[in-house]
């Protein structure tokens, strides 16, 4: 539970070998708003991370950092070792250890389930196609979803896309994954079955970092939840004491209208 | 009467009883629609007879000026005396077999590659087909080997410049077209500026000042002795111009796919050209393929613009055929009328595999 929260003057501390995430003053502008604020932010090998907070308080942005779909402007964020700046060679070589699962799944429509999970494999990781089609079916099975293997997306449920869309990252095989509101674009019944891949996921031990509203899962799973709000890190602490002991007003307040109903 | 069929609450009763009903409830119903259709049958009643007089019942196939002459109708025979000469242009006589069989070479392959959306297995043979086939049709034009006369390409003419000139055309136009699309998407200024400036000049001009340019400007650009082929000048005009319209459907295309679907991509560690590749293009191509289609359309008719450079092209042998003799030059509606009746004939087969293709692509992706 380590928090790099020791101000630098400006040389800059390696990253600690445990650290599989490593963000050092990180901001980013979108023009003249100011989106992230010195985020400071270390992650050790499977550690489950919840982030929540107010809409517009750049959680997903901070998250679509860490697989440079955003860049910043200043700071340093290390993945896997790995300094994610404007190196492309960096870029790639972090995207193949980092997958993401996306609010709207963002799967592609004009290939069947197998397809888009055999995709990456068998183009980045050079995977000979039967043996590509092997993994898929083994991650497809572990999401409870291997009979719908040849449908095409646009014919499976919402719960049914996101859990296909779990099984696409996990066929690369990541160190870490990356989940931003997995359950927000769907319906309330589908919510558990995604939660429950998500859940049995992290008991494995997968690396996570999750932006969720879902405070049931916070509970269970997270090792530390991280509370945003306008673009600075407010909170950061164990599940128990964050929920049982919010420090400051912010958290209280996002927690108690969230937790009302 | 087939509608009568999908009407859901069928009124039952004979035919003619329900027919009655059908008209009632679509050609008559209220005093408006019931105009409208009285008024529409008056205008077929005036328009089709005199047509079908003109064109068939008094008109004569007979290849003779003499039996034109008698006749009160159309004289296909005009057509009819100058086919070869509205086929294959100035194309040496005793050799208009090698167009001939060129062009049904062409369309084979035409055929055999739009064929492969239906029949996968000829997917593969797309390109051998094609890497095959066009010095085949070369040769056949040329000549000059095999014991074949060399023709010279200022006389190739007729219907097969048209197809070689369209087909080339797109061939090369669609690859082309797609870069200026990317590059104008591009990030890097430089690659972004030439597209867009390309995209617009092009665009900004008529094909004639293009097709101008190309025949007369461009040679005094080159150094002395080098000269380029007229017909060659004129396709690659062709090929210029047609790339600046497909670029912009295609960049339509690419806006339309969610951006969702380039971030899935590069989370998915696939490079720039893997993720448009797999992933953008088919999605995006798929989108467009009736502005696309359009665009093919368009150029197909254009290139008849190669006239104005001195090449016959199926329009120019046409008028060729009708200066060929004196007595024929007032039968240009009969000569214009047949080589619109092609030419539709063909961008009406491109427009009916255009929908096809879509419903085609389409299939067992539908919710």
């Amino acid at each position: 539970m380590t928090v790099a929260t020791e101000p630098t003057t400006g040389a800059v501390p390696p990253p600690s070998k445990e650290d599989v995430i490593t963000v050092n003053k990180m901001n980013k502008w979108y023009g003249n708003f100011h989106v992230l604020q010195d985020i400071d932010l270390s992650v050790r090998k499977g550690e489950r991370i919840v982030i929540c907070g107010p809409s517009g308080s750049g959680k997903s942005t901070l998250i679509r950092t860490l697989n440079r779909l955003e860049t910043y402007q200043s700071g340093e964020v290390y993945v896997d070792g790995i300094l994610l700046g404007d190196d492309v060679k960096n870029i790639e070589a972090v995207r193949r250890e980092v997958c993401m699962v996306f609010q709207h799944f963002n799967l592609f429509p004009h290939m069947t389930v197998l397809e888009n999970l055999t995709l990456a494999p068998i183009w980045v990781r050079k995977m000979p196609k039967k043996q590509a089609n092997e993994l898929a079916m083994h991650y497809l099975e572990r999401v409870r979803i291997a009979e719908q293997a040849h449908k095409f997306p646009g014919q499976l449920s919402g719960g049914q896309q996101q859990r296909v869309a779990i099984a696409r990252s996990l066929c690369m095989q990541p160190k870490i994954m990356l989940f931003d509101e997995p359950t927000s674009a769907l319906d309330p019944e589908m919510v558990k079955e995604v939660l429950d891949v998500m859940v049995e996921l992290a008991k494995e031990g997968m690396t996570m970092l999750c932006v969720t509203h879902e405070m049931g899962f916070a509970k269970e799973v997270a090792d530390r939840v991280i509370f945003m709000d306008a673009g600075q890190i407010v909170e950061m602490a164990g599940p128990k004491e964050f929920f049982d002991n919010p420090k400051s007003d912010r958290t209280k307040l996002f927690l108690s209208q969230i937790l009302s109903h | 009467m087939s509608e009568n069929a999908k009407l859901p609450p069928l009124p039952t009763g004979t035919f003619s009883e329900r027919a009655v009903a059908w008209s009632k409830k679509n050609l008559f119903d209220g005093w408006f629609n019931t105009l409208l259709t009285l008024g529409s049958i008056a205008f077929l009643v005036w328009l089709i007879p005199p047509i079908v007089e003109w064109a068939i019942i008094n008109a004569t196939l007979a290849p003779s000026i003499e039996a034109c002459a008698e006749a009160t109708g159309a004289c296909w025979g005009f057509v009819n005396a100058n086919l070869r000469l509205i086929l294959f242009g100035t194309y040496p006589f005793e050799e208009q077999w090698r167009p001939l069989l060129a062009m049904i070479f062409l369309m084979g392959i035409i055929c055999g590659s739009l064929g492969a959306v239906k029949y996968p297995s000829l997917r593969k043979a797309i390109i051998p087909m094609w890497v095959i086939g066009v010095p085949i049709i070369a040769i056949l034009m040329w000549g000059g080997v095999f014991g074949l006369t060399y023709v010279q390409n200022s006389y190739w003419g007729g219907l097969p410049l048209t197809l070689i000139l369209s087909s080339i055309g797109v061939i090369f136009a669609f690859p082309f077209g797609l870069l200026l699309a990317l590059g104008r998407q591009s990030h890097m200024p430089a690659i972004k500026t030439v597209s867009v400036v390309y995209i617009e000049v092009i665009r900004g001009v008529p094909l004639i000042t293009v097709l101008f340019m190309a025949s007369v400007m461009f040679p005094l650009f080159l150094p002395d002795g080098v000269t380029i082929d007229k017909l060659l000048r004129a396709q690659i005009g062709i090929i210029l111009f047609t790339a600046a319209y497909l670029a912009e459907v295609f960049r339509g295309g690419l806006q339309a796919v969610p951006r969702g679907q380039f971030e899935a991509g590069d989370s998915l560690a696939l490079s720039y050209w893997q993720s448009m590749r797999l992933i953008i293009l088919p999605q995006a191509l798929r989108l467009v393929i009736p502005p696309t289609v359009n665009s093919f359309i368009s150029m197909f008719k254009d290139t008849t613009l190669v006239v104005i450079i001195g090449l016959f092209d199926f329009l120019g042998t046409v008028k060729l055929a009708l200066r060929s003799d004196p007595a024929w030059t007032k039968y240009y509606v009969e000569g214009y009328a047949f080589a619109a009746a092609i030419f539709f004939l063909i961008c009406f087969s491109m427009a009916k595999y255009s929908a096809y293709l879509e419903k085609e692509l389409r299939k067992g992706e539908q919710r």
